[in-house]
């Protein structure tokens, strides 16, 4: 039986519908990633599981139970760590946790072992007793993630926990993050809209404008791609675009004036476009299938714009092609 | 239905954070001892002695009153910075009723207020008066309870408004005019008759005229207390009961 299971489901604020009639299933103990650009209802979503919202319609459950009907039943079984930050900065990281434990019933005699665990889990151990208010983000984060589990939750909500991490806390918190599930036995719900983060996730469902798009393991998303994804930019993109068209039949889109099209071979492609179009291109990058491949081809946009920075080698190499090429 | 462990640990994180703030602690007692010794101690030369009691004696209920009303409000104010970062979250998905959240507050503004009091009370033999042992715990019971029910009075306040701009909103149109019309610094009886409306259904009237009737219980004349005891104390309780279940029901309901 799975421990999440949404059917359904919409919440409109006013005019805006945030969530529009999304279903989605959690099993047991895996990673599961909830992916969409801004605005797209994924807190939103989270603050209904968690049972903070009311659902305009729809249902969802959590553990068995109804999260609106059967709340209490629901916060027992949930730690979350929220999008911004709901650590006390006025007390210390121990009192934060310490709170947080009586909040929960935990028993006088695991309390205080737990607390001390949790510092140890957050690498906090030397800094317990300081206030919150002199934390950096990373080790806010760290010990809200830690905080969360205090009471041995079934689900662990995650909402954008890297927001503001540099790339170093990221790939820590991402560790930690991903040892969770064996360790503590718990369902790890997350969001991001950092589609590489996503790669750790068993299962992901892709939400846009409130409305789920895609989901399934991460292979399986990148293989509805069907391969790799080349980028080019010419001289006459228009007129590139339409022998393009007519060269891999279909598939041909233009974005921020640079051509994509898939091929199940992108090596082999390359040669091939180049021979076509001539001098007429400027440069050409080729990109193994991520995530944001998938949200980029199911929406026409990218998720968000960080992609650039990748297949530079392949840029270096038509580069020197073209010079060879030119001469000869 | 109410869980102790969390009633406790939200009074005590907020003692926690009452004692290391310094500096709210020394206003919140310099306030009412300024009233005190300044507008009490200058009104003094201006106002006639009403029987047996004078004017400086006559106001010492009302600044003890005037230190519970400002602690309260504060203390559960304080719930509007919660909700601004974000800590009340952390207290929503808790598996805990919503009452025990508001309990929880109420008994924190009532801890920090009557330890404020109690300061305030310190200086009663300075203006020469004096009471019995049985009418010394009665004050710190009634300042209690007073507490409590204006500490759920602030919780109120807070649950309809979302950011910390409406503070001074609140200070300036409901908790000043509260003071005022307590019969803190004047007699209710001797104040017009819509003002004396005002004063009748301004909870902190019956706190300030239980106080009076404690710490003057003899006075007769001008300045004595506006009601029995008993019809204040349980006005005081009935309107904690009532704003405790108002409180209640708004932290329930869900966006
Ligand atoms: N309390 C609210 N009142 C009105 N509109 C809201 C409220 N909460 C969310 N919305 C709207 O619902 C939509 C979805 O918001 P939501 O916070 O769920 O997005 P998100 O996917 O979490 O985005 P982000 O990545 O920016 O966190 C947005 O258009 C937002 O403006
Ligand atoms: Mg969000």
């Amino acid at each position: 039986m799975p421990i999440i299971s949404v059917e359904n489901l919409v919440r409109k604020f006013g005019k805006i519908t945030a969530v529009d009639g999304i279903s989605f299933e959690v099993e047991e103990n895996t990673i599961f990633g909830f992916l969409g650009p801004n605005g797209a209802g994924k807190t939103t979503t989270i603050n209904i599981l968690c049972t903070l919202l009311a659902p305009t319609s729809g249902s969802a459950s959590l553990n068995g139970h109804d999260c609106y009907r059967e709340s209490a039943e629901v916060r027992k079984a949930i730690g979350i760590v929220f999008q911004d930050s709901s650590l006390d900065k006025d007390l210390t990281a121990r009192e934060n946790l310490m709170f947080h434990a009586y909040l929960y019933n935990v028993g006088k005699f695991e309390r205080r072992q737990r607390v001390e665990d949790a510092l140890r889990f957050a690498g906090l151990e030397d800094r317990a007793d300081d206030l919150i208010k002199k934390f950096s983000g990373g080790m806010k984060r760290r010990l809200e993630v830690a905080r969360g589990l205090i009471h041995r939750p079934k689900v662990l909500f995650l909402d954008e926990p890297t927001l503001g991490l540099d790339p170093q806390s990221r790939a820590g918190l991402w560790e930690f993050i991903t040892e969770l599930p064996v360790k503590h036995q718990v369902t790890i719900f997350m969001t991001t809209h950092y589609m590489e983060e996503a790669e750790v996730c068993d299962s992901i469902a892709i939400i846009d404008r409130g409305k789920i798009i895609a989901s399934g393991s991460p292979q399986q998303l990148k293989k509805t791609i069907g391969g790799d994804v080349i980028y080019l930019k010419t001289a006459d993109n228009k007129k590139a675009v339409m022998e393009l068209k007519r060269l891999f039949d279909g598939a041909v889109s233009e974005k921020d004036g640079e051509i994509f099209l898939s091929a199940l071979r992108g090596e082999v492609c390359i040669p091939k476009i180049i021979r076509e179009l001539g001098d007429s291109v400027l440069s050409v990058r080729m990109q193994r299938p991520t995530l944001n491949d998938v949200f980029l081809k199911l929406t026409g946009k990218e998720i968000r714009d960080e992609s650039a920075a990748a297949g530079d080698d392949i840029k270096e190499a038509v580069r020197s092609y073209r010079r060879r090429h030119d001469r000869g | 239905m109410i869980e102790a462990n969390a009633v406790y640990v939200i009074v005590a994180r907020e003692f926690k954070k009452f004692v290391r703030e310094k500096s709210r602690l020394i206003s919140t007692i310099a306030r009412p001892l300024v009233w005190l010794f300044m507008v009490g101690g200058g009104m003094s030369r201006l106002v006639p002695a009403g029987g047996g009691v004078s004017y400086m004696q006559f106001i010492f209920p009302g600044i003890l009153g005037m230190t519970i009303l400002f602690s309260s409000i504060f203390s559960s104010i304080s719930i509007i910075w919660d909700k601004e970062f974000g800590f009340m979250k952390e207290i929503l998905v808790a598996p805990i009723s919503r009452f025990s959240i508001v309990i929880g507050k109420a008994m924190s503004g009532m801890t920090i207020s009557t330890i404020q009091a109690l300061i305030i009370l310190a200086f009663f033999p300075l203006l020469g008066l004096k009471i019995g042992m049985a009418n010394f715990i009665g004050i710190i019971l009634v300042s209690a309870l007073l507490s409590f029910s204006l500490a759920a009075f602030g919780i109120v306040l807070a649950s309809f408004y979302d950011s910390y701009e409406s503070f001074s909103v609140i200070m300036n149109f409901i908790v000043m005019p509260m003071f005022f019309l307590s019969g803190a610094m004047y007699p209710v009886k001797l104040m017009p008759a819509i003002l004396q409306v005002c004063a009748k259904i301004n909870p902190l009237t019956y706190g300030v005229d239980a106080l009076k009737n404690l710490i003057f219980p003899f006075e007769k004349g001008a300045m004595s207390p506006d009601f029995p005891l008993l019809f204040d104390v349980s006005i005081i309780t009935i309107s904690a009961l009532i704003f405790v279940l108002i409180a209640g029901r708004a932290f329930e309901r869900k966006g």
